[in-house]
């Protein structure tokens, strides 16, 4: 499959596009948060929609998650499909009472007679020198919630794809936006954009056979980053980019993880509690005779997200995955 | 036949008497924001205290455009200047007693050291070289926070174990226009009301919430017409004008400390920069009606009442400005120098007694960066 570039788009830019094609597309689907009318969002993801649809499709909400979201459950119980948009990952925390206690469970509440589809955009992650309470990594809160979808893009083609998908799902999306990545530039054609794999679907990123590197979002590029390092030591290294965490694509993650038989897990959010865990005992249960070493993991501290200054400490980099990798090749070096 | 009629003769009981629990007349504030300067009121204003307003609304003035200077050297991660509110900042820190309490919301750094934090400390959240730089014991100042309105039920909840214990303590928590959107502010307001609690609110509504105009922000004929739904006072002040804040303030301190429970003060201002020097506020208003707000500057007002009554002269607005001046310079200089950071501190203050698996993390650390030294002292040697 080619694609063919016009010019290079930015993560954010396909973003943008996905919304708007979606609201093109589909008159019941509505952008509201803070910020995201006439200034298009603080990082200009929903640039120009308000203009383009108008402040009823695109609404300046007062400033409540918890209003935000709430309002949001009851559009969606008369039809429409909102999308939604959280300021920064750690100002979504006064959403959760919502998220978690209606949105995630209303499907199954009313026995499937009303489900909610609403994508939560959640700008999240670290990496870009942002001030407390900017940087966190909220995913495995989410994941610990049954009745969410939680994505992530790492790449320009999924964050319109991927993105476009949750919005049609007749399900709660988190969708979850690596924001060091939204400047990320790929060769993509806005025009044309090709099909990208379904929601819950992980993709070989780069084929190895050394050891396999598990990751998503913004930590995707540092593996791709790692993997091209470690040929001087003699290694192969697959990356698996996991696209969704759930729905968690076990069948990919284990084809690729009994190739290699090895494994390392990468994340920036915390290792402790953090989605490594769930994601190496997985691996444990249906790959364990494949395994040639114990599946490994590289996330951040287990600390409250660092000041900026700090911040390149706790984030797991190509040398803390490198070490992890050459802890793996214990059988390999006798 | 209906129901009612087969049951024989239906006659209405009159409904069982209501009448409010409380006259809400008194707490309704004013029509028109208060101002004291320019009207009769300045005239009995005490000289001191507009001596100490002016010199803190300079300083404070100065710490904005210096702290704005370092952003753009990179010093400063992110700087939400407060010009044009110098006067909510400074009558805020000003109103209360040492023993009190202040709350601030991230755009407070001016009211943080009025009340005696180091000025460079109270960058360092902004700086980015730790998250609150400062102790919060010393001066009885809170973190500044940064999620908006949630450091509002703290100041209640302060406010009231402080009365428990006897202190006749007063909180005074700070938030922006946008912030009494979230629930943490009606949460605050109802529970300080309930309680009793002795806690001034201040909102400066400086027109927007980012690029949010108040108009989008609520339907209420003011903010502080929000006071009365929780049953306490609110009061409408204009908070350009130092010596009608300061005013409006310790009146409210001094209801709280005698026991006459919260107040609501909504400071009407202007936001004079843009949020913050990372936004551009051309993309939601108009340059004119920046200007207007201008015109009508919280410094210029008192240094204008402060001349003409010849409490003021041109030597004493040199020497002011030359204060300020200085603090700047001891500011730029203290923010010039890189900080020193131990990258070992990030597993010290995590929990009181610290966990295994973070001493694990702490050598993991500590290999990295010995592994990094070493590799930058061969290079080092290899160049020699
Ligand atoms: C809970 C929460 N949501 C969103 C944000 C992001 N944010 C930071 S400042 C701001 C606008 C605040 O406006 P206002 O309360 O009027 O205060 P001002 O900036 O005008 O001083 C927003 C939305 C935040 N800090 N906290």
């Amino acid at each position: 499959m080619t694609t063919v570039a016009v010019k290079p788009a930015t993560m954010a830019q396909a973003l943008t596009r996905a919304m708007r094609d979606a609201m093109a597309a589909d008159p019941t689907v509505h952008v509201m948060g803070e910020d995201v009318g006439t200034l298009g969002g603080v990082f200009r993801v929903t640039d120009g929609l308000a203009k383009e649809f108008g402040e009823d499709r695109c609404t300046d909400t007062p400033l409540a998650e918890a209003g935000i979201l709430g309002t949001a459950v009851g559009m969606a119980m008369y039809g429409l499909r909102p999308v939604v948009e959280m300021q920064f990952d750690a100002f979504a925390y006064p959403a959760f009472e919502q998220l978690i206690s209606h949105v995630s469970r209303m499907r199954n509440r009313t026995r499937g007679r009303m489900p909610l589809p609403i994508t939560v955009r959640v700008p999240y992650g670290g990496g870009i020198g942002g001030v407390e309470h900017h940087s966190d990594s909220s995913e495995a809160y989410y994941m610990a919630t049954p009745g969410l979808h939680v994505v992530t893009p790492a790449t320009v083609a999924d964050a319109y794809g991927l993105l476009r998908q949750a919005i049609a799902s007749d399900d709660p999306v988190v969708f979850l936006e690596p924001k060091r990545l939204y400047w990320s530039k790929d060769t993509w054609n806005p025009e044309q954009p090709t099909d990208v794999e379904p929601i819950g679907r992980a993709v070989v990123r780069r084929p190895g056979s050394t050891a396999t590197l598990i990751t998503y979002g913004p930590s995707l590029p540092v593996c791709l980053e790692a993997a091209e390092a470690a040929r001087a030591e003699g290694w192969d290294l697959e990356v698996v980019d996991l696209r969704s965490l759930v729905p968690f694509d076990d069948e990919t993650v284990c084809a690729a993880v009994r190739r290699t038989g090895r494994a390392v897990v990468v994340h920036e959010s915390t290792g402790f509690g953090g989605p490594g865990g769930e994601i190496a005992a997985r691996i444990t249960e249906r790959c364990f005779h494949h395994l040639e070493a114990p599946v490994l993991r590289v996330a951040g501290f287990d600390i409250p997200y660092p000041p900026p200054m700090l911040e390149r400490h706790h984030l797991p980099g190509v040398d803390r995955i490198l070490d992890a990798v050459a802890r793996l090749q214990w059988e390999a070096e006798g | 036949m209906t129901v009612l009629e087969q049951r024989g003769a239906y006659r209405p009981s009159p409904p069982p008497a209501w009448q409010p629990r409380m006259d809400p007349a008194p707490l309704l504030p004013d029509a028109e924001p208060y101002r004291v300067l320019g009207t009769e009121a300045a005239g009995k204003a005490d000289p001191g205290l507009l001596r100490r307003l002016y010199a803190q609304l300079v300083r404070g003035r100065r710490y904005n455009t210096q702290a704005t200077a370092l952003t753009k050297q990179g010093r400063l991660a992110v700087y939400p200047s407060s010009t044009g509110q110098e006067a909510c900042e400074v009558a805020a820190a000003l109103a209360l007693e040492e023993r009190d309490w202040l709350f601030p919301s991230y755009r407070d750094t001016l009211a943080v050291v009025a009340r005696g934090v180091d000025p460079a400390e109270a960058l360092t959240l902004l700086r980015g070289d730790w998250h609150s730089g400062y102790d919060p014991y010393a001066h009885r100042v809170a973190p500044l926070s940064t999620p908006l309105a949630t450091q509002l039920p703290h100041a209640v909840g302060l406010a009231h174990a402080a009365r428990l214990k006897g202190d006749d303590v007063v909180t005074l928590a700070m938030v922006g226009d946008g912030g009494t959107s979230e629930g943490d502010f009606h949460e605050a307001l109802n529970f300080a009301a309930v309680w009793q609690a002795p806690v001034v609110f201040l909102v400066q509504n400086n027109g927007f919430a980012i690029s949010v105009p108040l108009a989008k922000q609520t339907a209420a004929p003011s903010l502080a017409h929000k006071a009365v739904g929780y049953g306490m006072p609110g009061r409408l002040v204009d908070g350009n004008d130092a010596v009608a804040v300061h005013e409006v303030l310790s009146d409210a301190v001094r209801h709280a400390r005698a026991g006459g429970g919260p107040t609501l003060v909504e400071a009407v201002t202007y936001r004079i920069d843009a949020h913050t020097n990372a936004d551009d506020a051309t993309r939601y208003r108009e340059d004119a009606e920046v200007a207007a707000w201008r015109a009508h500057d919280p410094v210029q007002l008192l240094e204008r009442e402060l001349t003409t009554r010849g409490l003021l002269d041109e030597a004493g607005i040199e020497a002011a400005r030359q204060d300020a001046e200085t603090m700047a310079a001891e500011l730029r200089d203290r923010m010039n120098q890189d900080p020193e950071l131990d990258p070992m501190d990030l597993f010290d203050h995590v929990y009181a007694e610290t966990t295994a698996q973070l001493r694990e993390q702490r050598a993991l650390l500590r290999a990295e960066l010995e592994a990094e030294q070493e590799q930058h002292g061969e290079q080092e040697g290899g160049a020699r």
